[in-house]
């Protein structure tokens, strides 16, 4: 499936909450789990559609597998801002251990949404971290181990996160995956991933 | 920033844009020493050049202090040099500094400005390049990826122009590793823009034989001090009408400061780099309320605009002037030089507290407390 990218701008401002002028969203991860590169994904699908973006890492310690939290922003207009994300519109988790020691759902209110690497049920991980908002739950290992043969659950996860947040169309996400991925992992191997990702973002 | 959404074409770190601006240059040499505490600069340049995408001689040494050496060779020997650290980095350079602005050599250094140990740490703040404020480089302040880019090719030029080394310097993470919109130029704009590299001496021109660093004792070393502070004196003009230029080309103005709503403004915060951006919104928060208040942000440290900086801010009753830095014994680097700017000026009240130390993030709302006069404190804690 190969859809082509289209110039149509998008308007924003009906899911943009609290009539914010930017989303936020912040990624729980461990360190090299590839968050980073799931968040700069997005961006760069972002900056196709012609809208404005940010993302950085929490500067902590990075060492494989450490938690680590990623910032991502999107905006119709120019990002002045250097503050880190303290009241995200969605946070997403790449790994259900971190439920443990992160309080992942901090700034997030019942209107909001958490998006989860997890093969528990939403209602499951409801009754451990008691939150009244949104739980979206996909097993992206699972997915990527089946479809992919190999553990990707940060680029599998994007097509959950884009089905919720509807932040960026999934063609700006398979065209920035194709233009970062094809040359380095074969053509064969990209569109294995790009399969997974849209599984993720057909998955319920 | 423009806000035309058909020019924001590319998001990139404030690391990889210094790095696509390098390449653009293109220099001849670059000496490198490429551990920590290096930048994504110096990786991002050597995948360029083992992709052939670029010609340059990079130069893996031992050290930060032998890579600002082989900088000091190569300019001396007449090829366009540039470098890029950080940190310790540039606390281990700091010696070979001064020998390349005594030689009065055009080297171009990109530099994610970060604390210095101890305790040990990694983070952004300005410490190291506070450090290196009275070694005779010009110092270019960038608040984002953008200004990175553009800040880069404007100092290779004005390096070449004043005969005096030049620091581009970014915020160590909070520009260095944060990806942002952007607009580049195309390759041969820049290679138009900074021209052919023709030094005026050279080692390696043995027809016109010269010596860099002698021995200058009591009879002359006087004046070759006296000459750097003119060079020095110079840079701010060359720089002005260097980035005028720049803005013909790229829609995109930078001046000695950058004054956002300051003009009338009672209330004028001081500060420098990222935080401007956060400083900005705070700004229009607070308008919004019907405060009356400003911000300037320092583009250019060395030289110092004293005059313009008084004259700047000849209308305001309250100066809260944010250092990222310290000087321990003394009050930090740029209320001093706010300060000294305003002496015998007027008699605005000003205040000068420490933020960011060591990573320290900074937020809106401690910024609008500062302008609103909530804050009293010394720390920004």
């Amino acid at each position: 499936m190969m859809v082509l990218y289209t110039n149509k701008k998008i308007c924003y401002t009906d899911f943009m909450k609290y009539h914010k002028d930017t989303i936020e969203i912040i990624f729980f991860a461990r360190g090299g789990q590839g968050a980073k590169t799931a968040a700069e994904i997005i961006a760069q699908a972002a900056v196709l559609e012609g809208n404005f973006v940010q993302t950085f890492p929490n500067f902590g310690p990075e060492r494989s597998g450490a938690p680590t939290k990623t910032y991502l922003r999107i905006s119709n207009q120019a990002i002045r801002t250097k503050e880190p994300v303290v009241d995200p519109d969605a946070v997403v988790v790449l790994d259900d251990t971190l439920l443990d020691s992160q309080k992942v759902t901090e700034g997030l209110d019942k209107n909001e949404a958490l998006i989860i690497n997890s093969t528990k049920s939403p209602h499951e991980i409801r009754d451990r971290i008691r939150f009244d908002g949104k739980i979206h739950a996909v097993d992206a290992n699972g997915i990527s181990m089946s479809i992919v043969g190999q553990p990707r659950p940060n680029t599998v996860i994007l097509g959950k996160i884009i089905k919720v947040m509807e932040v960026v169309k999934l063609e700006s996400i398979l065209e920035e995956f194709r233009k970062i991925f094809e040359e380095k992992i074969g053509r064969e191997n990209c569109e294995k991933n790009i399969l997974a990702i849209e599984k993720a973002y057909d998955s319920i | 920033m423009s806000n035309s959404k058909n020019n924001n074409k590319l998001a990139l770190t404030g690391g990889y844009a210094a790095a696509y601006a390098l390449r653009q240059i293109e220099p001849d040499v670059m000496p490198i020493y490429p551990i920590t505490p290096q930048t994504p600069i110096i990786e991002t340049y050597a995948k360029f050049v083992a992709d052939g995408e670029v010609e340059t001689e990079m130069i893996e040494v031992e050290s930060e202090h032998s890579a600002m050496s082989a900088a000091v060779g190569a300019s001396a020997a007449g090829a366009r040099t540039v470098t890029a650290t950080s940190s310790q980095g540039l606390a281990y350079m700091h010696e070979v500094l001064y020998i390349a602005s005594g030689m009065r050599l055009p080297i171009l250094m990109v530099v994610a400005a970060r604390a210095l140990s101890a305790p040990i740490n990694i983070h952004g703040d300005h410490s190291d390049v506070m450090g290196s404020r009275d070694s005779g480089w010009v110092q270019i302040f960038c608040e984002n990826p953008q200004e990175v880019y553009d800040k880069t090719i404007i100092g290779m030029r004005l390096a070449e122009k004043i005969k005096l080394p030049v620091m581009i310097i970014m915020d160590g993470f909070n520009t260095s590793h944060s990806v942002e919109n952007l607009e580049i130029l195309d390759a041969k704009t820049v290679k138009k823009f900074i021209g052919e590299y023709n030094p005026e001496h050279s080692l390696l021109d043995i027809e016109n034989p010269v010596t860099y660093g002698p021995l200058a004792l009591q009879d002359s070393y006087f004046e070759f001090k006296i000459d750097q502070e003119e060079a020095m004196g110079k840079a701010s003009g060359e720089y002005m009408k260097i980035t005028k230029e720049y803005e013909k080309i790229s829609g995109r103005k930078y001046s000695l400061f950058e004054e956002y709503q300051s003009e009338d403004a009672e209330k004028v915060l001081v500060l420098i780099g990222s935080a401007a951006g956060t400083a900005k919104d705070a700004i229009d928060d607070l308008r919004k309320k019907s405060e009356n208040a400003g911000l300037i942000k320092i583009e250019l440290f060395r030289p110092f605009p004293f005059l313009e900086i008084a004259g700047a801010l000849k209308n305001a009753k309250e100066i809260m002037v944010m250092d990222r830095a310290q000087s321990i014994g003394s009050y930090p680097p740029l209320f001093s030089e706010i300060s000294v700017s305003l002496r015998n000026v007027h008699e605005a009240r000003i205040s000068s507290m420490v933020y960011g130390l060591g990573g320290r993030d900074v937020f809106k709302k401690q910024i609008e407390r500062i302008l609103e006069g909530k804050f009293k404190e010394k720390y920004l804690t």
